[in-house]
């Protein structure tokens, strides 16, 4: 397992995975971990509140999707799950569009997907592993690999959990990717579980292990370990880039939280657990280490800190303001042209509520 | 194994269908659960509580994640015996495994001339109504209807759910089994012992004389509600719970129409190519001259489901039902 950053904090070297990083750099990963918690302890507080109707939390998965996001040349691309907030964080979305859609006021968040090189969540799992290898069909198609352009060779970053590599469209697209040699990087989450299924029940290699098998490079780094996760992910998109083909990434980490906000994890897993990894905690470490190099002065520590309050301030009045969708936005892109049959119906809706309004 | 909570007092759905569970793994060794976070975790619902503890994991099965695989692993299990009972954890991702089911499972009885059955349920929590995020709140059951082979069912009450399930198990057939999930906590008493009706017969909840008025699954209860409310207005409205979608139990919504003359269907399927236009084909061929107005169906839109704050307005809610009472007898 690629290891950077062990858990006290401690920096080591890896050869095939060296990391010139600054001071500077440094800090603002740090800035990073801490206001993705931020958000996603916030999109809880809100679900609790009544104020959205469900939450995946990412607690436990800072490090390794900071990690990867930050690896990422703007014009690589990205394909998520639903649990990518750091991800998206990293490709400048707005997190208000993420509890859009947890709210139930839209159906996918609804931010461009071309703005952000970043496709929109994908609830179905595995799904987006084959549309990631589409994409790079395309990418492989219009020149943008091994050109040498470092400006324009793109590559294709693929989200998914351990859960995932079980799902028949996952490995549809190793198989594919394989074939083709495309420019993907597999970044698999492995945080341990599935709902309630320990990883276990999916596989019985280590998940990295099976890139071998469809002939491309497998890796397992410390998902908890933000620096390695951008070593090892930054050499993978170079790979891909330079037209070396596919890499898998095993982060290897932990969801620290439920399933989701309505899952409840005592009833599958038990407490040690959960307190062995949160001794592995990718902030603590982080911190450990910027403090053992006396990187962590109070003016820093504050400005982080303030930031982290007015995010989280943002995104309560932002979620509290959300506009109530009309319910005939329903008849909205369901087609490129509104269909005569479908305006007839959009026609029937407005008129039933219409006349609703005037029973009072 | 003794009976766990079969008594007299109410139940809700989804404590009916564990029972059915239970008593089916208790009468049939051949019978066994297949499915994601069924075990320890008792399904996202709870369907399936204790009986992994109870009946080990080899006939509780936790299953890698992927659909494809559970359908397509219960076909080579009915091939050698079993009576695998799947469950998809939520409609919207029962499509991966729809290869299996339309290909596969529907056509290998025909195939090999009879000489194979495939004794599979697929259990499948469906509709909407309960606050989800996408693709948590489908219904999908034209796809399967329209598919020769398989049987397509849905209770409305914990009595029916406890019995249909059993039904279903025992069948030889495959039928997917749908379960109304917004009506999983509603409470009912079981007769835990009765001689169940036939899987696809339809039932007469209310008689009435101006409008007869069908539903099955999750929208029976909102049915009911309306018929109390009309019968407020005067209104004399017949309601039957279809309870199996394919077979279609034309009949009995016939025999409804020729004495009320009137049709109102209510589902939460999309319109176009659902259900209720079956429904409203073959009442029209084979009650025509009975009908004093058009057959008239309130059906979710033709659109993807919508986000779930404005889900109310897209169903086929009791408003809109009424609404559509009204029209048929103003016609
Ligand atoms: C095709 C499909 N089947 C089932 C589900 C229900 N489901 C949602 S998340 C999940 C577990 C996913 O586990 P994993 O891939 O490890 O990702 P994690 O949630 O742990 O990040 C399941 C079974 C789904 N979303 N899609």
């Amino acid at each position: 397992m690629i290891q950077l950053l062990d858990a006290d904090g401690v920096r080591r070297d890896h050869p095939d995975y060296p990391l010139s990083i600054s001071d500077g750099e440094l800090r603002e990963l740090y800035r990073d971990l801490v206001l993705v918690r931020r958000i996603d302890t916030e999109a809880t507080a809100l679900q609790r509140q009544g104020e959205l109707g469900l939450w995946a939390s990412l607690a436990g998965q800072e490090g390794a999707q900071i990690g990867a996001g930050r690896a990422l040349r703007s014009q690589d691309y990205v394909f998520p799950t639903y649990r990518e907030h750091g991800v998206a964080w990293c490709r400048d979305i707005d997190p208000v569009h993420i509890l859009e859609l947890f709210r139930g006021v839209s159906l996918a968040g609804g931010w461009d997907p071309s703005a952000h090189n970043m496709n929109l969540y994908t609830l179905v799992i595995g799904s987006q592993t084959l549309h990631s290898v589409g994409f790079a069909m395309g990418v492989v198609r219009d020149g943008m690999v091994g050109s040498g352009d470092t400006a324009a060779d793109t590559a294709v970053l693929a989200c998914f959990g351990d859960g995932a590599t079980s799902q028949g469209d996952t490995n549809e697209a190793f198989v594919w990717a394989a074939a083709s040699n495309l420019p993907v990087v597999f970044f698999c989450q492995n945080n341990q579980w599935a709902i309630s299924e320990p990883v276990e029940k999916q596989s019985r290699v280590p998940l990295y292990q099976r890139a071998a098998g469809f002939g491309f490079p497998g890796v397992r780094v410390d998902g908890n370990d933000v620096l390695a996760c951008l070593a090892v992910t930054r050499r993978a998109l170079d790979d891909a880039r330079s037209g070396q083909g596919p890499t898998l990434i095993e982060a290897y980490t932990y969801r620290m939280e439920a399933h989701t906000t309505s899952d409840d994890p005592t009833r599958y897993r038990n407490a040690d657990e959960v307190a062995r990894w949160a001794a592995r905690d990718p902030i603590d470490r982080l911190r450990k280490h910027l403090d053992s190099r006396g990187l962590l002065d109070a003016r820093f520590l504050d400005s982080v800190g303030e930031q982290s309050e007015q995010l989280a301030v943002r995104l309560r009045a932002a979620t509290r303001a959300m506009p109530e969708p009309d319910p005939l936005s329903a008849f909205d892109h369901v087609y490129a042209e509104q269909t005569a049959e479908l305006a007839q119906q959009r026609g029937q809706m407005r008129e039933f509520l219409d006349s609703l309004e005037e029973v009072g | 194994m003794a009976a766990h909570i079969r008594g007299p007092e109410p139940v809700s759905m989804v404590q009916a269908l564990n029972e059915a569970l239970r008593s089916s793994l208790e009468d049939d060794p051949k019978v066994l659960l297949m499915g994601e976070d069924i075990g320890a975790l008792g399904g996202v619902f709870r369907v399936t509580a204790g009986l992994a503890k109870d009946f080990g994991e080899a006939r509780v099965v936790d299953t890698p994640l992927g659909e494809a695989g559970i359908i397509g692993a219960a076909v080579g299990l009915a091939m050698r015996g079993y009576r695998p009972v799947c469950e998809i954890q939520f409609d919207g991702f029962v499509f991966p495994a729809v290869d299996q089911l339309v290909t596969q499972v529907a056509k290998l009885r025909n195939r090999s001339r009879g000489l194979l059955s495939m004794p599979i349920t697929v259990r499948i929590p469906f509709g909407g109504g309960i606050g989800a995020i996408e693709h948590h709140s489908e219904s999908p059951e034209a796809y399967f209807a329209h598919t020769p082979g398989l049987k397509v069912v849905a209770p409305s009450t914990p009595a029916d759910a406890f019995a249909m399930l059993r039904q279903a198990i025992a069948s030889d057939d495959p039928v997917i089994f749908l379960e109304p999930k917004r009506r999983y906590w509603d409470k009912g008493v079981v007769d835990w012992t009765a001689l169940a009706a036939p899987l696809h017969a339809a039932a007469v909840l209310v008689t009435g004389s101006d409008v007869t008025l069908v539903g099955y699954g999750p929208t029976v209860r909102t049915c009911l509600d309306a018929s109390v409310v009309a019968a407020q207005e005067g209104r004399s409205v017949e309601v039957i719970d279809l309870r199996s979608i394919s077979p279609l139990d034309t009949s009995t919504v016939v025999e409804s129409v020729r004495r009320t003359g009137r049709l109102v269907i209510a589902t939460e399927a999309h319109a176009s190519f659902g259900p209720a236009s079956e429904l409203a084909a073959r009442v029209q061929e084979q009650a025509f001259y009975s009908l004093e107005a058009p057959v008239l169906r309130v059906t979710g839109y033709d659109t993807p489901y919508p986000p779930s704050r404005i889900e109310e307005d897209w169903l086929p809610n009791m408003d809109r039902i009424l609404d559509a009472i009204d029209r048929s007898l103003a016609y």
